[in-house]
């Protein structure tokens, strides 16, 4: 019998687990995939936003400003890519200064510091990039860029080192209320706890309906992507956005954390709470838009482009649905943007909520500081050498773009990485421009040696993702 | 009498030939722009050659495969028939670049020879 | 104190060791090769079909047994390597920053240093295909790595997007491991691979070749179930009601290659926007005095034997860099206009140019009955008739020092069409 079982391991239920770890609390997350951070995590903006979008009074206004206040904190302590690059929001007519300002009054309502209007001459000279229709923006000094894959497993990686147990490849198929708390039941057996964390993402309705008088439906919302190379990175030294639409925030253009430049995202609502498919319309739509801000944005550079599902909840006054839905069962639902920055603060709302509940104290043994995997290409000549002098596999790059050592991929994968794609996510193997091209197959071979696992039975991202059908000549037999 | 078109592969110019056929035959070509045109058709239809190469799977090898090929073109109606061979054989390792690993594959008459090293284990 | 060493060559696939090779045998003894893998032989190691050396040697030898004569030519001379051993860093004072396993975090500067670091696959990101990002996408390249090399079979029912040389090579090869490719799918209207490979890739197994058709959409999410292919128009746009479903569980992907210049960027070596490798003169020295480039990170070439030829020259001229220094006269810059895409060398010091210098250059389009034109000025210098010329073949030119006027300073390559000329 657990205490809390949290369903989800994304960044909001790894944000929860995190903070549930520093009470005495039995906690176990449940995660349906090979490894966290596989969902809308893994897929999104990789910003944290200022907060002067939402609506003043809504609990996205509230997490929003709260989480970006304590994330500069947060990834100091966690050991996690942070850069508090600012943001800008165009306007492409003189006219619509008036909607800058009201965004701007918002944001002063929500809390947001530093707002600031700012001139076509001085926008101008900030972002030199921009297309010269850009006509005055809203700056935003807190707003910032992050890795978003970095700070999932920096949560998941602290709350495991403070006691919470992570089940992996357990799919959760129905929540069953029973004396006592739940009984969970997965596709590897049931498990018991006193309460329950819903932190399913896009699936996050189907457990609160099992659960909640009051119904709720989740439509994802697609947004696409497109990745240009790191030598683009530098294109714009701020997060870029444009006045925001019917369908959100808008296309953006930012520069990442590890010196890509995104683009992106588009919105499209769907019916399928699996399909992260891009689309040539999509696509086409976030380089159109992305180049109303950017003009002539070096589309040639674009090394992958991808999408990602926002859990929108359509009832209700478009806002997140956090707290205790029904006696024990917690929940973070219909976390779309900006639910990557609010995580933090959303995690230590549910388990200030969860401790208080179940009468939980706080352990006097928590520690709050984690080391991430040190990117090896960014040490001090001295400092390399005298790493690679006392485990030569630091010595050994493995994949070229990125210039990875097959040390920092034996970490990943002691830390938890199973397939190839939880370690590109951990430490960019793969992530670079030749994508994984030359390196896949010698990251595979590190893959089985660690994990004691046959090649053909290596994963790109866990269950059915099989990465080779088997040896050669087996096949003619 | 029959006739086969064929793509020669002399040179990128990749001439459409019309070879005629009588009894097994080639007595004319026709489509080709010089004489290896020619040459290429007569040989393609009467004794089509290809050289194989491929894999071998290797016992105790530094790799776990070592490449080989023909050692001269084999006709072409073996080829599956040698790939087939080919699939079937293990040896094992030490293996020198030239190695004879089979005198003669697939009753061809034809060597298969190692084209790589692959040390012990 | 740091190394010194008098050439550095970056690279051991067939630029470096030929390269090597040749500054030896110039006199040049202190020579290093570095290399990133475990052995020498680049790319070679895993191109084990026949086809190479026909030029250099007169017989068809696999990529494997090329490789040997150079390593062995190399061993013979005694060139020291440094094998899996990667530059992370190449300053313009020519100092090369290296990390391996064995010898750690080093530094050495090099008085010079020969670019032959190879080129890469485009990946899938690059062409923007969209759909699922599932298991079961690969480049060409790292298929026939894991067949050929690690004995693995990355599928069993192949679509090849790409027809050249290594999208039809990997055809046949999965097709005599077992698999079965169901389809090439071309976006040109022709193939940019070899007849011989179209012929006994493709029709010897009857694979269909799909000529301007490209892949509109990958499907599955977890593993690839297949592909979505289109035709497309005279703009490369997929052409609306011509989608056709193929069920496959692998997609190799054949669609170019790009010389590989991180680290000349790091140096300042200026690079060509067409070709993606470096700006070089007749000697092939780059913009940086005393480095030079050959093989595929200059232009990537389809036939290993003019790579072994280029780089000998860059050998050799890397040899006379160490033994005389810079020499620099006037330029006479090569203009590549009218179907002819860019040339290697871009330019000729005539006043050091060896009696003669090979041009090469690719054209845009497939031509017939055309000529190669080279003018200086409104001078007709050399006019090469064409039965055929095609983006897939590294054409060539040699221009003689005796064939250059005095007084010019800018010579045309050009495709003349028709026979009125």
């Amino acid at each position: 019998m657990y205490d809390v079982v949290i369903i989800g391991g994304g960044v909001v239920g790894c944000a929860t687990a995190r903070e549930l770890s520093r009470y005495q609390l039995k906690t176990c997350l449940v995660e349906r995939e090979e490894d966290v951070c596989t969902g809308t995590s893994k897929a999104n903006s990789a910003i944290v936003h200022a907060g002067f979008d939402a609506l003043p009074g809504s609990l996205k206004a509230r997490f929003n400003v709260e989480g970006s206040r304590m994330m500069e904190q947060l990834c100091h302590d966690l050991d996690v890519s942070y850069n508090r690059c600012g943001s800008l929001v165009l306007c492409f007519d003189e006219q619509d200064i008036s909607k800058l300002e009201l965004l701007r009054q918002r944001g002063v309502e929500n809390g947001v510091e530093g707002l600031e209007i700012i001139g076509r001459e001085k926008l101008h000279a900030m972002e030199p990039a921009l297309s010269p229709e850009a006509a005055a923006a809203l700056y935003a000094p807190t707003g910032a860029i992050i890795c978003p894959f970095g700070l999932t497993y920096a949560l998941a990686e602290n709350a495991a080192a403070n006691g919470v147990e992570f089940r992996f490849d357990t799919c959760v198929e129905r929540v069953e209320r029973v004396q006592n708390g739940f009984a969970v039941h997965t596709n590897t057996g049931v498990i018991y706890s006193r309460t329950v964390v819903n932190a399913a993402g896009v699936y996050a309705d189907d457990l609160h309906n099992q659960l909640c008088a009051n119904k709720i439906t989740i439509v994802p919302r697609r947004g696409e992507y497109c990745l240009l190379d790191r030598k683009d990175g530098h294109l714009v030294g701020h997060t870029i956005f444009q006045l925001p639409g019917a369908l959100g925030k808008g296309v953006l253009v930012s520069p990442t954390v590890h010196g890509n430049l995104i683009i992106g995202p588009t919105a499209a609502d769907q019916e399928s709470r699996e399909s992260t498919a891009t689309t040539a319309e999509g696509l086409a739509a976030a380089t159109a838009m992305a180049g109303r801000s950017v003009a002539n944005l070096p589309m040639r550079d674009v090394i992958t482009s991808f999408a990602g599902l926002r859990a929108r909840i359509t009832e209700g006054a478009d806002d997140f649905v956090i707290g205790e839905s029904s006696d024990g069962f917690f929940e973070a639902a219909g976390i779309e943007s900006p639910g990557l920055t609010s995580a933090p603060a959303i995690g230590c709302y549910l388990a200030a909520l969860v401790a208080k509940k179940l009468d939980a104290e706080e352990k006097s043994n928590f520690v709050a500081v984690r080391r991430g995997i040190a990117p090896v290409k960014d040490m001090p000549f001295e400092e390399r050498k005298a790493l690679v002098e006392q485990d030569a596999a630091y010595g050994q790059i493995i994949c070229r773009c990125e210039q990875i050592t097959e040390g920092e991929i034996v970490e990943a994968i002691h830390r938890g990485a199973r397939s190839l794609d939880g370690v590109k996510r951990r430490v960019r193997a793969g992530m670079g421009r030749c994508q994984g091209g030359f390196c896949a197959p010698r990251v595979m071979e590190i893959l089985a040696r660690e994990l004691g696992e046959a090649y053909t039975k290596l994963t790109k991202s866990g269950g059915e993702s099989r990465l080779l059908t088997g040896e050669t000549k087996e096949v003619q037999e | 009498m029959n006739e086969r078109i064929l793509t020669c592969i002399g040179c990128p110019l990749g001439c459409l030939l019309t070879a005629t056929l009588e009894n097994g035959a080639v007595t004319n070509v026709q489509g080709n722009t010089c004489k290896r045109g020619d040459d290429y058709a007569r040989k393609e239809c009467t004794t089509p050659e290809r050289m194989v190469t491929g894999t071998i799977r290797v016992r105790n090898g530094s790799a776990p495969v070592v490449s080989v090929r023909t050692s001269v073109p084999v006709p072409k109606h073996k080829v599956m028939e040698v790939a087939a061979v080919m699939s079937d054989t293990v040896i094992d390792a030490p293996i020198v670049l030239g190695d004879v690993v089979l005198a003669d594959i697939a009753d061809t008459g034809t060597a298969l020879i190692a084209t790589r090293n692959v040390t012990e284990k | 104190m740091m190394r010194e060493v008098q050439l550095a060559i970056i690279g051991g696939g067939p630029a470096g060791l030929a390269a090597a090779v040749a500054a030896y045998d110039k006199g040049v003894r202190d020579i290093v090769i570095i290399e990133r893998d475990g052995e020498l032989g680049g790319i070679l190691n895993q191109c084990i079909h026949a086809g190479f050396g026909l030029h250099t040697f007169g017989q068809e030898l696999s990529g494997p047994e090329y490789a040997a004569r150079f390593i062995q030519q190399v061993k013979e001379r005694e060139i020291p390597c440094m094998l899996n051993t990667m530059v992370l860093d190449f300053s313009e004072e020519k100092i090369l920053t290296t990390t391996s396993r064995a010898d750690g975090l080093q530094q050495m500067k090099a008085q010079a240093v020969i670019l032959a670091m190879g080129c890469r696959e485009r990946p899938r990101g690059a062409l923007n295909i969209p759909g699922t990002r599932p298991a079961g996408v690969w480049s060409a390249g790292t298929a026939q790595r894991l067949v050929n090399m690690e004995g693995m079979m990355p599928g069993r029912e192949v679509v090849i997007l790409g027809s050249g040389d290594i999208g039809l090579i990997m055809a046949r090869r999965m097709t005599m491991e077992g698999a079965k490719v169901k389809a090439v799918a071309e976006v040109l209207p022709y193939s940019g691979g070899l007849k011989r490979n179209i012929v006994q890739c493709l029709e010897d197994f009857d694979i269909p070749l799909l000529l301007s058709h490209t892949v509109v959409e990958i499907h599955g999410k977890k593993r690839l179930e297949g592909v979505t292919l289109a035709r497309v128009d005279e703009q490369r746009c997929p052409v609306a009601g011509t989608e056709q479903y193929i069920s496959c569980d692998t997609l190799l992907l054949s669609v170019g290659l790009l010389p590989e210049n991180e680290l000349s960027v790091q140096a300042g070596v200026q690079l060509s926007g067409i070709t993606g490798g470096p700006v070089v003169g007749d000697d092939l020295s780059t913009s940086v005095d005393g480095v030079f480039a050959c093989g595929n990170v200059l232009h990537v070439h389809d036939l290993v034997d003019f790579v072994s030829q280029e780089a000998a020259q860059a050998g050799e001229s890397a040899a006379r860099y160490l033994q005389r220094g810079n020499a620099c006269g006037p330029k006479i810059q090569l203009r590549a206009v009218n179907g002819v895409r860019y040339t290697v060398p871009s330019y000729i010091d005539r006043d050091h140019m060896a009696e003669s210098v090979t041009v090469r250059f690719r054209v845009g389009h497939p031509y017939r009955d055309a000529a190669i034109g080279v003018y200086a000025g409104e001078r007709l210098l050399r006019r090469i008739p064409k039965r055929v010329l095609a983006p897939g073949e590294m054409e060539k030119v040699v221009l003689r020092r005796a064939d250059l006027p005095e007084d010019i300073n800018t010579v045309t390559f050009c495709v003349e069409e028709g026979n009125s000329k």
